[in-house]
């Protein structure tokens, strides 16, 4: 097995075991973008130091999705900001960790999120400091699809392009599932890689579970135009009765799907402990 | 006000590269002297507040002090998940500033209005915001909110404001003014309305009600002795703010008074709905009982 396939499986082991101990969570929403994520910290494509969180010329990755802030958890532990034993006790009392990530709380994430529609304005503002202080640091934002029914997604859009962020990546997480149905079914948001090319981004589209396809997309870069990447994802990747079934947006595997999921993403008993 | 608060943020961002001036297509033609010798620190990003604010909160993670301007109305109800999420909780050092505090657009009717933002932004934690009650005092207001670190909701009338200090005076966040000095009653206010409070008080004097006035210009955090000193010292206190009398500064006052737990003859002057009428800025506070005559009315009744 290739290192960052290895690497994506471990996170994707982390994301069950974080769910596990916390007794919930949005696991099919972290599987889907496990792979993007993976390949953003562990293939050479974001440039940070875990030992030094507030690296002055780090790149930034804002998970504007925060309710899959256990795909983040588990990557920033596997980097080394924090110890994993930290991620048994998600959710509970005493943890710095929620079911949404926090700033100031949890070093390595650059934004509270949770509330959808927020992190792609949040990622302009740093982009645009970012280039007035002619520095020489990325920033990449991961929204989902179904967060792109907010309208501030839209004001964020025009934004974007309008201040020529070309320090920009914007990832949609582009699974065509939300929490109740799929998303064309709630929402007609089709032809949406036509909606940001039409918002003036620099649009990439990819299959979302091809580390290759993800890596060359992540270091795309257009002079003077933010880079938005059409990631199309499986939600629930990984796990076989997961995969495009919109109830597993919040759900725990009962006793008859358990193994199944140990198997497939090959946990141990020792490892659910 | 609005002169007094760009003349300022023009000497601050002049001095400090840090500083840059956000506005919501809103004030162009004010801005111009700003826009013409400090570009670099000017950003109009249209007619998008909640992008505004959550870019602010952004910029701010990176050092930043981003001055967020337009009325006030469309940032406290539109955006108001955006100063909670992104700047308040995130505890992001970006000053909130709104224009047009009360119905003091009058004639372009309440949607333009700010008569229930302190109700709203009063319940966040982190935020402290302040309602200058005279150009002096914007000036002043602009720099503390500029030296404190930390959200700041700036509360702005709009231009032409008559001065109510005489002479310079100390200026300090979540410190109330004593405008004068009295023992029967005390009447609390903020913003313009300070102006008509003390041509009440005057007023009163002339008829022997010796009338203490308070310029609450922070109403969070809330200068609480001063308001128990009031209630020791004066027995009655009347708020008077051109605010819904839900949630604002009649609310912070009540409050005080409810935990200080003394007996107190206590009114609140304020909307009761959303504002009524159209017309000059006086002639809708009189249709809406909060001008010099429904005060000064209010204030005889209760010394009756």
């Amino acid at each position: 097995m290739r290192e960052i396939e290895e690497t994506a499986r471990d996170i994707r082991k982390k994301i069950y075991q974080i769910a596990h101990h916390a007794g919930g969570g949005h696991m099919g929403a972290s599987f889907s973008m496990a792979d993007i994520i993976s390949v953003l910290y562990f293939d050479d494509v974001l440039k940070y130091d875990a030992a030094n969180p507030n690296w002055e010329e780090r790149d930034k990755f804002i998970l504007s999705k925060g309710h899959a802030s256990y795909a983040l958890y588990a990557a920033l532990a596997k980097a080394g900001y924090f110890p994993e034993e930290e991620l048994r006790h998600v959710g509970q009392p005493g943890s710095k960790f929620g079911g949404h990530p926090k700033r100031n709380d949890i070093p390595g994430v650059e934004a509270s999120t949770g509330a959808l529609g927020h992190g792609l304005s949040f990622a302009i503002g740093i982009a645009f400091a970012n280039k007035v202080d002619r520095k020489d640091s990325h920033i990449y934002v991961v929204l989902g699809d179904g967060e792109c029914q907010e309208g501030s997604i839209w004001e964020g859009a025009l934004s974007a392009p309008t201040l020529e962020l070309d320090n920009l990546t914007v990832v949609v997480d582009h699974n065509k599932l939300q929490a109740m149905d799929e998303l064309e079914n709630i929402v007609h948001m089709q032809p949406f890689e036509d909606k940001w090319k039409a918002f003036g981004w620099n649009v990439v589209e990819i299959d979302g579970h091809n580390y290759e396809e993800i890596k060359d997309a992540l270091l795309t870069r257009q002079i003077g135009v933010p880079t938005v990447v059409i990631a199309h994802t499986v939600k629930g990747k990984g796990v076989s009765f997961m995969e495009n079934v919109p109830i597993w947006h919040f759900r725990m595997p009962n006793e008859q799907e358990l193994p199944i999921l140990m198997e497939e993403l090959g946990l141990t008993e020792e490892d659910l402990q | 006000m609005r002169t007094a608060y760009l003349d300022t943020l023009y000497d601050l961002a002049g001095k400090d590269r840090r500083v840059y001036a956000l506005i919501s297509d809103n004030g162009a033609i004010v801005y111009d002297k700003y826009r013409k010798d400090l570009p670099a620190q000017y950003l109009n990003l249209g007619i998008s507040e909640a992008n505004m604010l959550g870019m602010a909160a952004g910029m701010a993670s990176c050092g930043k002090i981003p001055f967020a301007y337009t009325i006030g109305a469309f940032l406290a109800y539109r955006a108001f998940e955006f100063i909670r999420n992104d700047i308040c909780l995130q505890k992001q050092n970006v000053k909130i500033v709104g224009t047009g505090a009360g119905e003091i657009y009058s004639a372009l009717g309440p949607t333009h209005h700010s008569t229930e933002d302190l109700g709203g932004l009063r319940s966040l934690p982190n935020l402290t915001i302040i309602t200058p009650a005279s150009p002096m005092e914007v000036k002043k207001a602009t720099v503390a909110a500029y030296e404190y670190e930390g959200p700041v909701y700036l509360r702005l009338g709009t231009n032409k404001e008559a001065e109510i200090y005489e002479k310079d005076y100390i200026f300090e966040i979540g410190k109330g003014v004593v405008m004068r000095e009295g023992r029967d009653i005390t009447l609390i206010s903020l913003g313009t309305v300070v102006k008509d409070v003390l041509d009440v008080a005057e007023a009163l004097d002339k008829e022997g009600i010796n009338t203490r006035v308070i310029n609450m210009h922070t109403v969070k955090p809330i200068d609480r002795e001063l308001i128990m000193q009031a209630i020791d010292e004066t027995g009655r206190i009347v708020t008077i703010e051109d605010h819904n009398i839900i949630g604002g500064l009649g609310s912070a006052v009540a409050e005080v008074i409810a935990e200080y737990g003394k007996g107190v003859t206590f009114k609140q002057m304020g909307l009761h709905n959303f504002s009524e009428g159209y017309g000059t800025y006086q002639q809708v506070k009189a249709n809406n009982g909060i001008d010099v005559p429904c005060i000064y009315n209010a204030v005889k009744k209760i010394m009756d």
